[in-house]
């Protein structure tokens, strides 16, 4: 039940940020540093969720297959693949090695 | 000149990105159900939330162990730059009405590109309205069809989805990666969140990294491209350079 409210918080805040755009004055956010911000911090939440989902497991700092799937995933890149290429090789590259008897 | 709508570069521009964006709308639904969400609760975040950074930061902490709070904080945050793209988009096409309300739920990355992208009005209403309905549509259809494959799956880990995850992220930081400024600020997060794991409970990281990266952009010296940050995920434009998405003008 929390998990319901707080996903129905999530998208009643993400439809108030979309239309705050459309109603607040426009120099309001023609501040570059609002755009600077807006375009920082995305590029920190997402290094920051990438790095959490690799190495994270709870408080724990842990080295397992999922690093393995972050390099895959960065040479996809490297070599162009689209989106769901480069998702299905780092599940292929996490689901390999532990078959290998990684963690 | 006016075009037909079945000639117009801005329709098909955004017809094209539709189809690519809608199509990973898959890993979205297989990942989310995989970090523990229902099926319907999957739908929401497509249906509601509609903004693909933010519906993978929220699965992305709830599949770590962060509470709800924090999952909704990052949704949120990473949500900032649709106001940024609203105002943008305002400026082009001065939705009124319900078009307004409407206009605001399809804002995200790919239809301000897709629009910022035309040059003639027409085509920039056009290439918003095809990419930003598109994209709803296809996403929220592949999102059902990837929660129901990946409930059918089982354990996550077996398949590799803890893995598929982890590149879900980086291919959405990638193409944001443009500057030696922008890998400086994504160097600095991914610090602060190794460094805050062991000392804060999960999903809590992700929001010291927030103020990390708010704080760069708010006072930091910065000489990169205007837009650092707001690059889409898929480039309706991928054969021509653009530096400065940020300026409609």
């Amino acid at each position: 039940m929390t998990l319901w409210f707080w996903i129905v918080v999530a998208c009643v805040v993400g439809f108030l940020t979309k239309l705050l755009g459309y109603l607040v004055p426009k120099k309001w956010l023609a501040n570059p540093r609002v755009a600077r911000v807006a375009g920082t911090l995305t590029i920190g939440l997402l290094a920051s969720l990438t790095v959490a989902n690799t190495v994270a497991t709870g408080q724990l700092l842990v080295l397992d297959a999922r690093l393995g799937a972050l390099v895959a995933a960065a040479v996809a890149l490297w070599l162009k693949a689209p989106f769901l290429v480069v998702v299905i090789v780092g599940a292929a590259a996490a689901a390999g090695l532990r078959l290998l008897g990684l963690p | 000149m006016t075009t037909s709508l079945r000639q117009s570069p801005g329709a098909r521009v955004g017809l094209s990105i539709a189809v690519a964006t809608g199509l990973y709308g898959v890993s979205f639904g297989a990942l989310s159900v995989a970090s523990g969400l229902t099926v319907w609760q999957t739908q929401a975040l497509s249906l509601l939330l509609f903004s693909g950074g933010s519906q993978f930061a929220f699965i992305g902490v709830i599949a770590g162990g962060g509470t709800p709070v924090a999952a909704a904080s990052a949704a949120a945050l990473l949500g900032i730059r649709n106001a940024v793209y609203g105002m943008q988009i305002n400026v082009l096409l001065h939705p009124r009405g319900w078009r307004r309300l409407a206009a605001a739920q399809v804002t995200i990355d790919e239809s301000l590109a897709t629009s910022t992208g035309q040059t003639d009005p027409l085509e920039q209403r056009r290439g918003f309205w095809v990419a930003g309905i598109g994209i709803f549509v296809l996403w929220n259809v592949f999102t059902l069809v990837g929660s129901l494959a990946g409930d059918a799956l089982g354990d996550p880990k077996r398949w590799g989805l803890d893995g598929a995850a982890v590149a879900a992220f980086l291919a959405l930081l990638w193409p944001r990666l443009r500057s030696r400024d922008a890998g400086a600020i994504a160097a600095a997060c991914a610090l602060a969140t190794i460094l805050a794991v062991p000392f804060v409970p999960p999903g809590v990281p992700i929001l010291v990294a927030a103020v990390v990266a708010a704080a760069v952009g708010w006072f930091g010296y910065r000489a990169g491209p205007d837009g650092e940050g707001l690059e889409p995920d898929i480039d309706p434009y991928p054969d021509t350079v653009q530096t400065d998405r940020t300026d409609p003008s």
